[in-house]
Parts: structure tokens; sequence; C-alpha cells
């Protein structure tokens, strides 16, 4: 098919999204990701029935962490779809840029590590 | 009745229950300030209509005016309190010392109840004592006043005089279960009974046959709880809204029936039905007229449902 | 086992203001189990800390640390190196109630912050799910309940229910929680026991009302206590 899609996404695979562990996704963030999203199988697709709806609630979860951390929640997504479906993930890959370019950086990348006061 | 030979508690409900006659009582809410005025202006349609009033205690766990003081209120304008005590809001120790300086000012008559959930009210947060239950309460009060001790089994000096009020409620689940729960609080000590709003006559029917099979209108006066509806709006509410409460659709189809401004009439209309029936049910020993705030309706449907005049003892 | 809620993410923050080097002490038993203060749940925790300080240019130096049990002096004792070596100005404990005060003990110069509410003593229903099932009263009703306890389960806390408010089988609380005494009478009835419930259950000392000390027989406190 030769899709194109923006080449600023780096692409992370698990064998299912459940496998999409809370510290995986925050670690992103926490390194100056500007968004996450997660790919899954389509809801009620899943080889291991519920995998999909697992990262859906954990997307979810990391959305509140986000907020309560003081980063838009809405860097991090989930989105479905089968695996034929080419055209559907570069449309994603478009989607989630776009998005997140209009929101803009990662608050995080301005501040770098540096060690902490002493006390 | 074995209720007879029971202590005198002076309580004029006590007196009209015992003559034989029909008793009818009614219930005022303490305001949710210091009016004393509001009181002496709710107590004014009820006197002479009623034998005694219920004063709520912290009703629906809301914050009011203290039951004991607005009973206090109520015996200076020369009614008959029964005053209503909850489990949620006091320790066995408080319980205690207000049923003491309740006695001691000239309340008569008490209501013990569990209370409303606080979860309920305006202090959800709040603490919930529930240090004894109402069954507990009802010994406990009976203790103090037969064998003149404390909890504890230390003597008082000068018992507190109490005529010792229950509430049922024939509608909540388990049904099976509501009349031994009913021999409870009479083997605790509860004199008279007040039940829980009636609107389905057929259940509270049998509720009574099951009593009367047992024995238990034998040992105790049963209050059948009355309600009049104001509007079809309330009856749909107290249907889906307030638990344990049972209302049937007939109720509300029969309030739909009649016109938007004859609705409130019709609500007395089916509550002095009700209390025909009442008079004439074996093991029902009067009424408990709740007229929530609609307490100058009090007259009128006293009037209609042909409970007037009052019995006065010297 | 004990179960616990990991506190609200403002509350943690505001209570390590200040603070600039933290060793957040993680608990391998039930709160592990429960998912609210174990291994994992410590490092979702010092991320979180880590970034927020960071966008305030307040920075932190988070660590952490997972014992096995933090009311077992035995496991205790591995954190002394980490905290002699670390110099923290303050610890943080996602154990219960219990095992945060044993830390806290520890090392009493070193101010100690919770980062959970315990909530008591739960049975796991599913995994992250868990009813509270025992209050610890200290006065075991659960023989004449049918193994059901009005003490937690009842939010009035009844011994003669159930009360007016049951609803179809539900508290007056919330039709998401079981009336206790509807089950203690389905059950009871289920046995044949219903007799149990039908004479007065009189009032009862409360016996929670101050500190409680097991000392079993046999047994007894020794002269000087070891660290």
């Amino acid at each position: 098919m030769r899709l194109t899609y923006p080449t600023n996404i780096k692409i992370l695979r698990v064998p299912c999204t459940g496998k999409v562990d809370v510290m995986y996704m925050l670690r992103c963030f926490q390194e100056g990701a500007d968004g996450v999203y997660c790919v899954g199988c389509l809801e009620g697709n899943c080889h291991y029935n519920e995998g999909n709806l697992q990262c859906r609630e954990r997307v979810n979860h990391i959305h509140d962490l986000l907020e309560e951390i003081g980063i838009e929640g809405d860097r991090v997504r989930m989105y479905n779809l089968s695996s034929g479906e080419g055209p559907t993930f570069a449309k994603f890959a478009q989607e989630m840029t776009e998005h997140i370019l209009s929101l803009g950086p990662n608050p995080l990348k301005a501040k770098p590590r540096k060690v902490a006061a002493p006390a | 009745m074995s209720t007879e030979t029971h202590f005198n508690s002076e309580s004029n409900l006590e007196k009209v229950l015992k003559s034989g006659q029909f008793a009818f009582t009614g219930e005022l809410g303490p305001p949710r300030g210091t009016d004393v005025e509001e009181v002496k202006e709710k107590a004014k349609f009820l006197k002479g209509n009623v034998d005694a009033v219920n004063i709520t205690d912290n009703q629906t766990a809301v914050v009011r005016m203290s039951s004991w003081a607005a009973s206090l209120i109520l015996i200076q304008e020369g009614l008959e309190p029964n005053y209503q005590m909850v489990c949620r809001d006091r320790n066995r120790l408080a319980m205690q010392a207000d049923i003491l300086g309740g006695s001691a000012l000239g309340i008569r008559n008490m209501l013990c109840l569990s209370g409303d959930h606080q979860q309920f009210g305006d202090h959800p947060d709040a603490m919930g004592v529930f240090d004894i239950d109402s069954t507990q309460l009802i010994a406990m009060v009976k203790q103090m006043r037969d064998e003149g001790l404390f909890l504890n089994g230390n003597e008082i000096h000068q018992p507190p005089k109490m005529f010792i009020g229950a509430a049922a409620n024939p509608f909540a689940d388990p049904f099976e279960w509501r009349v031994h729960r009913l021999a409870k609080k009479i083997e605790a000590g509860a004199d008279f009974i007040q039940t829980q709003c009636i609107y389905n006559m057929p259940k509270f029917r049998e509720f009574v046959r099951l009593a009367n099979e047992e024995g238990l209108t034998e040992k105790v006066y049963i209050l059948a709880g009355v309600t009049p509806m104001k509007s079809v709006g309330m009856a749909r509410y107290m249907k889906t809204k307030v638990p344990g409460m049972d209302v049937p659709d007939e109720i509300i189809n029969r309030l739909k029936g009649v016109e938007k401004d004859k609705v409130a009439q019709e609500g007395i209309n089916i509550a002095c039905e009700q209390i025909e029936e009442f008079k004439e049910m074996k093991g029902v020993h009067g009424v408990h007229m709740m007229a929530i705030e609609w307490e100058h309706m009090v007259p009128e449907i006293a009037e209609q449902a042909k409970v007037l005049p009052r019995p006065v003892f010297s | 086992m004990i179960v616990a809620q990991r506190k609200p993410f403002a509350e943690i923050k505001e209570m390590l203001q200040g603070y600039n080097k933290v060793l957040n002490v993680g608990c391998g038993t039930c709160v592990s189990v429960c998912l609210t203060g174990g291994e994992k749940e410590v490092a979702v925790l010092n991320t979180e800390l880590e970034m927020a300080r960071r966008l305030d240019d307040d920075p932190i130096d988070i660590q952490g640390h997972t014992i096995e049990r933090q009311c077992d002096r035995e496991y205790l004792a591995e954190l002394d190196s980490i905290i002699e070596e670390g110099k923290f100005d303050a610890l943080m404990s996602m154990a219960c109630g219990v095992g945060i005060q044993f830390l806290a003990e520890r090392y009493p110069l070193i101010p100690t912050f919770p980062a959970v509410d315990t909530s008591g003593l739960a049975v796991n229903q599913t995994v992250g799910w868990y009813e509270e099932r025992c209050r610890s009263c200290s006065q075991c009703v659960l023989g004449f309940t049918g193994g059901i306890c009005p003490i937690t389960m009842c939010a009035k806390r009844l011994l003669n229910g159930p009360c007016g408010g049951t609803n179809k089988g539900s508290c007056e609380i919330s039709n998401d929680q079981p009336c206790a005494w509807f089950r203690i009478w389905e059950r009871l009835s289920g046995q044949g026991r219903l007799d149990s419930i039908k004479k007065i259950n009189t009032t009862r000392g409360w016996k929670d009302q101050a500190p409680r000390n097991l000392m079993q027989p046999g047994y007894k406190k020794p002269e000087k206590m070891v660290k």
C-alpha cells in the first residue's frame, strides 16, 4: 500500500494492548514524549478476550494521572482497528499528530531534570 | 391487654388507649432554628385534635431544634408530646441523661427509633453513634422505668415515667420477618407501636392478621401510620425514593384521576377511608397522623375522619 | 487482609512540600495484593511526584524501596543502611496504618508521611475489588448471625435488624449496598436457625474504645526491646 504517516511517531510493539502498563505510558511522558496513543484490536475482537478493554481503562487512568500531575490528560488516547486496516492506521497517526501539535510540546520538556535542592 | 398492669406513666396517650378508645396522634417537626413561634404555630392546629404529638428527632438526619426542647414548648402550650429518640446521635450516656431530663420536665411518652442514616441528612460525614439499637433502647427505657436501674445496673434515684413507643415498618422486606421483629420490640418492652405510613392496605391487613395470630396485638397497642398525599409528585417520590415505602399504583392512579386542584382533597379522602377501616380492624388501636408540613390541615382531616372530639381525662 | 486506598495526589504533594530528598517505602504484603502500596504503586507515585515537582520548578529526588512487610522489625531492618546512606529529609510509606507507624518509630528523627488511607479488613472479590468484612471489634457475633457481620455490613451496626429502611434486599444508604440483616435472615432461614435471631440481642460493650494489646498465654513482654 506504501501509505505514509507522520515520521515523528515511534512505534513500540507489544503482543497485545493488554500488556501496556501504566508505568510504560507514564515513563514516556516523564522522558518528554508529547503524546502517547495505544492502538488495539477492535473491541470484541481481542484474542485474550479483554486485553484491549483493559488497555482502554489504563489509558483513562493515565489521563487522570496526567491531569493530577499538571499535564493535559488528552495527550494520551486509545484507538482501535483491525490488523487489515492500514489506511485507518495512517489516518489515526495523522489525527493524533495534528491533535498533539495543537496542544504544543510536553511542558516537562522545558524543565530538564536537575538535582534536587539540598534540604 | 397485658399493658394494663404496667406502670402508670401518667401519659394522656396511655389513658386514651387503656380506656379502649381509638387513639389519634399527630406529628410535628421542630424548626431549623430557634423560632419558638413556629413550634407554637404548628401546635395550634394540633391542639384538641390529637392525643399526643410526635416530636421528631433530627428527622431525616437534618439538624433541627432538639426534640426534647420542642417537646417542652408543646407542654407549655398544653399539648402532650411524644418525644422521639434516635440511636444515631447519642450514646447510652446521653440517652439516659435525656430520658431523665425529659421525664423530670414532664415528658411522658417516648418513641424509640434507630434513625435514618446520617448519609441522607445535612451532615453526611457525621459519625453515626448507634451505640445501642432501637430494640435495646426500648429495653433500656423499660429497665429504667420498671426496675429503676440504669443500663449498667446502678440504681436510679426517682426513676423516669415513660409510656414506651416503638416503630414498625410492615412494608420493608423481608416481610415474613416483620412480625418477628415486632415481637422482639414488644418483648423488649414497647407499650405502643406506631407504624410506617401505610398505603398498601392488603399487605397491612396481612401484617395485622399475622400479629393477631401471634397474639402480639394483645400485648401492645398498634397505631396505624397515615400520611395523606398532597400531590401526585409526592406519591411518586414516596414510591420511588423513600426506602421501605410501599405505594401501590392504584393510589397514584386515583390521585391522577381527579382534577389538579382536587388532588390534595383526594389524598385526604384516601386517608380518611383508611382511618375508617382501621377503626374496625381487629388489632389496630389508633392512627398516627403524619401530616408532614401540613399541620394546618389536621383539624380538617380529624373532622372528616370523625375522630373528634378527643377524649379528655381530668 | 488489610486494604488501603491511595490518598489523592494533591494531598500527597502538599505533605511533601518543602522536602527534597524522600524515600518512598512500599510494603510487599496486604497493600501489594490490593494494588495500593506495592513495588509498582511506589514506582507510579514516585514518577508522578517527580514530574509534578519538576513542572513546579521545585525538583524532588524521590527514591523507592519496597520491603516484604512494614509491620515486622525483621524486614524493616534492611532499610537501616539505605536510610543512613541516603540522608533523606523525609520518608513516605505506602503501607497500612500499622506498617507506617512501625517505620516512623524506627526512624524517629525523620518526618514520615502516609501515602495511603487504610480502609479496613477486606476480602478479595476479584482483582481490583475488595470488600470490607470485619471491623475488628474484639467481640465476634458471627456465631449467631450466620457468618455475616452486622457490625461491618449494617450501616447502623444493628444487633436486632433489619431496620425499616431495607429496600428490596439493599441498605437504605445505597442500592449497591446489600442489607446485612436481610442476608443474615436469608442465610439463617436456609439453615433453619432463625431462632438464633428471634431472641433479643442485648446491649454490648464496645471493646474497641481504647488501644488493644494482645499478649498470648505463655509469652511475656521482653524486659528491654531490641531494635
